[in-house]
């Protein structure tokens, strides 16, 4: 690396910031013990401890420690962040203040029923929403994310198959499924059925076929599937598998492309889930919390996770007589203050609004498609739906891997797209631009792609090298998992 | 149709159709049969803009019950979250940011998360914690997991003084598994788990919870040396991290995985979620741990920075053959706790801590001194800031009146513990004045 790269970084904003326990002094505090006015109740001895030996900060320090850390972070309020099949969209103001209210974020889970009319209010209309939206029967609030989702309605479906008295152990799982589909599917004691993918980069039904027997306890298909095309022969691999005594999970991952727009029902799927954190415009926290709603058609309504919410005569109530029910998935009521952003956000755009936010993600990334395709191998060249995946193939004549056309996009100010995935494409890169961003940012962005393209002949160092102007370069992950030092005390 | 979250003008969509050689959006979706449509918009209202949306969620907040005054905790707490707290977690920088996949503009969530293990570390007494699971009944799930994998064996025996929740949710983890073998250990008289006829055979894991639903302390030490002698592991379990402040911790006391919820740790209650899983355990079990794990690294130059590591236990590696097939966990809560942990101290919260117990002693006494007894005969079990108690007749009937004022004076057990029909459980934490305390009790001896 030379001079004037280091120098690129600007000093001020890069300050090194010491982890919490190499600040701080013991007998400071950064918040307020109360004087309670009662008599000291010692803890008896054989019980007493020490407490935990965490250091001790003033209220400054720690609001300056974790003021400096944010700003060495990239969100979706920093910069464009078309990170494939996770849907990185505005999340708005407004649902931040409104699950803040005191009303719902006071609100114990155990309070009487009728003290908590408006939450349960908010969870029925909510399951009913979504339920409308994929055009399935019910839904289920309790699913703490995607995966949670995916391993309830598993759950579903093998409990559906336990009460015929089955022992269908099989599952078929595409290729190109994300890895959390095949994980939950063995927690459930299935073993996984690969199915390769057709020539078009879908699910061809003659394949699929030739997969099913009596021992096939359903199909897991992510619709649109992970290299952005829509599964158009569901309807046909649904009636299959049906056929065979199977049933169909949907993995609602990129349902931002189809919102409004696809029955499921009428596509054959039983049951799916929807992440609220990528579809439903909830903020992904760094890694969470997210929130996993499983939406079900008639068969499997009964499996739903209980208590459910129900409403009749003008009151909300817990239903707990659910005996086909899989049962508690969720210590309480689910990712309730996440529930609330998603309603907030359904409703400022209504169903109309709903149908339309899917045009603009879709005619979005077909525009960055477009316009990237001269510059970057496009394998499966048609009509894509919320995202496109390209790959490095032009430029790997020029020893440029996908990650440095990644991490060159860093010091060009963007946060890169999702790389290395879907597996069945060779060094992909998965675009997501959800309708978020406006034409003028998608131009900027094709803008700089196009110029990596170009650096990658004319300065490849330039990408090997890369990030240069981030708090850190690239890391050495591979020796951090040979001796992990996973705390400060290791 | 233009809305406040679309930058897009009709001039926008004319020139991309063009450049995409279409004429219309719904063009785009010529993928989709006929017949895998829906026949009509979804049936949402809306839209609203966003003075009505305030409008319309102000009023659904106004009775979801968060004005009321409640007694108890039993897995959430109410806890004062200094202002410091959602001033910094709820910076956008890492509020709209995904799991940290890039780990150079990922340095704030990593060193975060990093801070964040090594802090559950040290509160639980245990040497690797991870970066959070969704919330504590699915950690103990996940750790009950865990155990069978560490030890192949798969019966698994658990105190019936776990959260009950938490219980539901387990069973639900292992209703597939044909193999799967719960057995339950009852309640002794004195409101803790009955250790000595546990039997413990050829069990992958004793589980425990402590302080227990009944907010009693358990004596860990012995359920060690049970669970130890039978080659089977400790798992020890708590629903309010505060009372490991003043009391000795799951890991010194011979656990060898630690589960819980960390939502008093500066997360509002929301109606219980989202929570914030929290698990920890021995060095050696450590490629057994599910979830995230983040861990130093250094750059090209040297420079020390973290990233994920370990992601071969992981579904995006190992696919059908990971530890667990979780994703996307409680990050969040996890900065948000550790933006707690920070502020408070070892020194501010073991007082904390303290203030919880005095205040809940205090609310003990004056309830025995109204007419209330302990559980069972003998000597009443350490609690820390929740407590159960049988109520005198009557007590019934004056706790729905006081549900009318909406205040919520302790949580029947008997839905969850039929043989208790007369047993509450009461909870204070220190957003509870000895006024509050006081009025309560007159309002009880009412």
């Amino acid at each position: 690396m030379n001079q004037d790269q280091g120098e690129s970084r600007p000093a001020t904003r890069w300050l090194s910031e010491p982890l919490l326990w190499e600040r701080g002094r013991k007998g400071r505090s950064g918040l307020s013990v109360p004087t309670t006015g009662v008599p000291v109740a010692p803890i008896p001895a054989g019980a007493a401890g020490e407490g935990p030996d965490w250091p001790d900060l003033g209220e400054l320090e720690v609001v300056r420690h974790y003021t400096r850390l944010s700003t060495w972070n990239f969100g979706v309020d920093s910069g464009m962040y078309p990170l494939g099949s996770c849907t990185m969209k505005y999340n708005p103001k407004i649902n931040e203040r409104l699950a803040g209210l005191p009303g719902f974020s006071g609100a114990h889970p155990l309070l009487p029923e009728t003290a908590a009319a408006g939450a349960l209010q908010l969870i029925y209309e909510l399951e009913q929403w979504l339920a409308a939206i994929v055009g399935l029967a019910a839904a289920s609030l309790q699913p703490a994310a995607g995966a949670h989702g995916e391993l309830c309605g598993m759950l579903m479906i093998a409990k559906y198959h336990r009460e015929r008295g089955g022992t269908r152990r099989k599952v078929l799982v595409p290729d190109s499924a994300h890895g959390t589909n095949p994980a939950s599917a063995a927690m459930c004691g299935f073993s996984e059925v690969k199915v390769p993918l057709g020539a078009d980069g879908r699910l061809d039904p003659k394949v699929v076929a030739g997969l099913l027997d009596s021992e096939t306890a359903g199909i897991m298909i992510t619709n649109p599937n992970t290299l952005g095309l829509f599964e158009s022969s569901l309807p046909e691999i649904s009636r299959l598998v049906h056929a065979a005594g199977g049933l169909v999970y949907a993995d609602g991952a990129n349902l931002n492309a189809i919102m409004g727009r696809v029955d499921m029902t009428r596509m054959g799927v039983d049951v799916m889930h929807i992440n609220l954190h990528k579809s439903m415009s909830t903020p992904h926290g760094g890694g969470g919390p997210g929130s996993g709603p499983v939406a079900a058609g008639k068969t499997l309504e009964p499996y739903l996770p209980g208590p459910r919410v129900g409403y009749q005569d003008g009151r909300y109530f817990w239903r707990r007589d659910l005996p086909h029910s899989i049962g508690r998935l969720h210590a309480f009521h689910g990712q309730f203050a996440v529930a609330v952003r998603a309603y907030s956000y359904l409703l400022a755009l209504g169903g109309e609004g709903i149908k339309d936010a899917s045009g603009y993600a879709v005619l979005n990334a077909n525009y960055l498609k477009e316009k990237l395709k001269a510059a970057y191998d496009l394998p499966y060249d048609e009509t894509c739906m919320h995202e496109c995946v390209l790959t490095n193939a032009k430029q790997r004549g020029d020893k440029i891997a996908t990650l440095d056309i990644a991490k060159r996009l860093i010091d060009l100010g963007y946060h890169p797209p999702t790389i290395y995935f879907p597996l069945v494409v060779e060094s992909a890169i998965m675009s997501e631009p959800t309708e978020s961003e406006a034409k003028e940012d998608l131009d900027a962005v094709v803008e700089t792609m196009r110029q990596i393209a170009s650096e990658a002949k004319s300065n490849p160092d330039l990408l090997h090298a890369a990030p240069v102007t981030t708090k850190v370069r690239r890391l050495d992950e591979t020796s951090a998992a040979r001796k992990p030092k996973l705390t400060g005390d290791m | 149709m233009t809305n406040r979250y679309f930058p897009h003008t009709p001039e926008d969509v004319r020139e991309m159709l063009g450049v995409i050689g279409v004429g219309d959006i719904e063009d785009l979706f010529a993928s989709i049969p006929a017949e895998s449509r829906l026949e009509s918009l979804p049936a949402v209202p809306g839209p609203l803009g966003e003075y009505e949306l305030g409008r319309r969620l102000e009023g659904l907040a106004a009775t979801a019950g968060g004005d009321w005054s409640v007694f108890l905790g039993a897995g959430s707490q109410e806890h004062h979250i200094p202002a410091l707290v959602p001033a910094l977690s709820g910076r956008s920088e890492f509020l709209t940011s995904y799991t940290p996949y890039q780990p150079e503009i990922s340095q704030g969530t990593l060193q975060a998360v990093f801070e964040f293990q090594t802090l559950i570390a040290r509160l639980t007494g245990l040497p690797v914690a991870n970066a959070s699971l969704y919330d504590g009944a699915t950690a103990l799930a996940e750790a009950a997991l865990m155990a069978r994998r560490v030890t192949g064996r798969r019966r698994l025996l658990v105190s019936s003084l776990v959260h009950p929740h938490w219980r539901e949710v387990l069973a639900t983890y292992l209703a597939p598994d044909p193999e799967a073998e719960v057995t339950l250990l009852p309640p002794g008289p004195d409101g803790l788990t009955a250790l000595a006829d546990t039997g413990v055979g050829e069990a992958a894991a004793l589980i425990i919870q402590s302080p227990n639903f009944f907010g009693a302390v358990e004596d860990v030490a012995r359920a060690a040396e049970i669970a130890h002698a039978a080659g089977a592991l400790l798992l020890v379990g708590f629903s309010e991290p505060f009372a490991l402040g003043v009391l000795k911790s799951p890991g010194s006391l011979g656990a060898d995985i630690a589960f819980g919820e960390g939502q008093s740790l500066g997360l509002p209650q929301s109606f219980g979620g989202p929570g914030l899983g929290l698990l920890s355990s021995r060095q050696e079990f450590v490629r057994q741990i599910p979830g995230r794990l983040v861990g130093e690294a250094k750059d090209l130059e040297g420079k020390r920075g973290f990233v994920l590591t370990l992601a071969t236990r992981e579904q995006h590696i190992r696919r059908s053959k990971a530890v667990s097939n979780i994703c996307t966990n409680a990050g969040h809560s996890a900065l948000t706790a550790a933006i707690f942990m920070a502020a408070a101290g070892g020194s501010g919260f073991r007082q904390l801590a303290q203030a919880n117990h005095d205040l809940a002693e205090y609310l003990k006494s004056g309830l025995l001194a109204a007419g209330f007894t302990p559980l069972g005969g003998g000597k009443a079990p350490v609690t820390f800031n929740e407590f159960v108690l049988r109520a005198p007749a009557g007590f019934s009937a004056r706790h729905a009146e006081l549900c009318r004022r909406k205040i919520l004076a302790g949580l029947a057990l008997s839905p969850y513990y039929p043989a208790l029909s007369d047993a509450w459980l009461f909870g204070v934490t220190e957003t509870k004045s000895r006024e509050d305390i006081d009025q309560l009790l007159r309002e009880v001896k009412a």
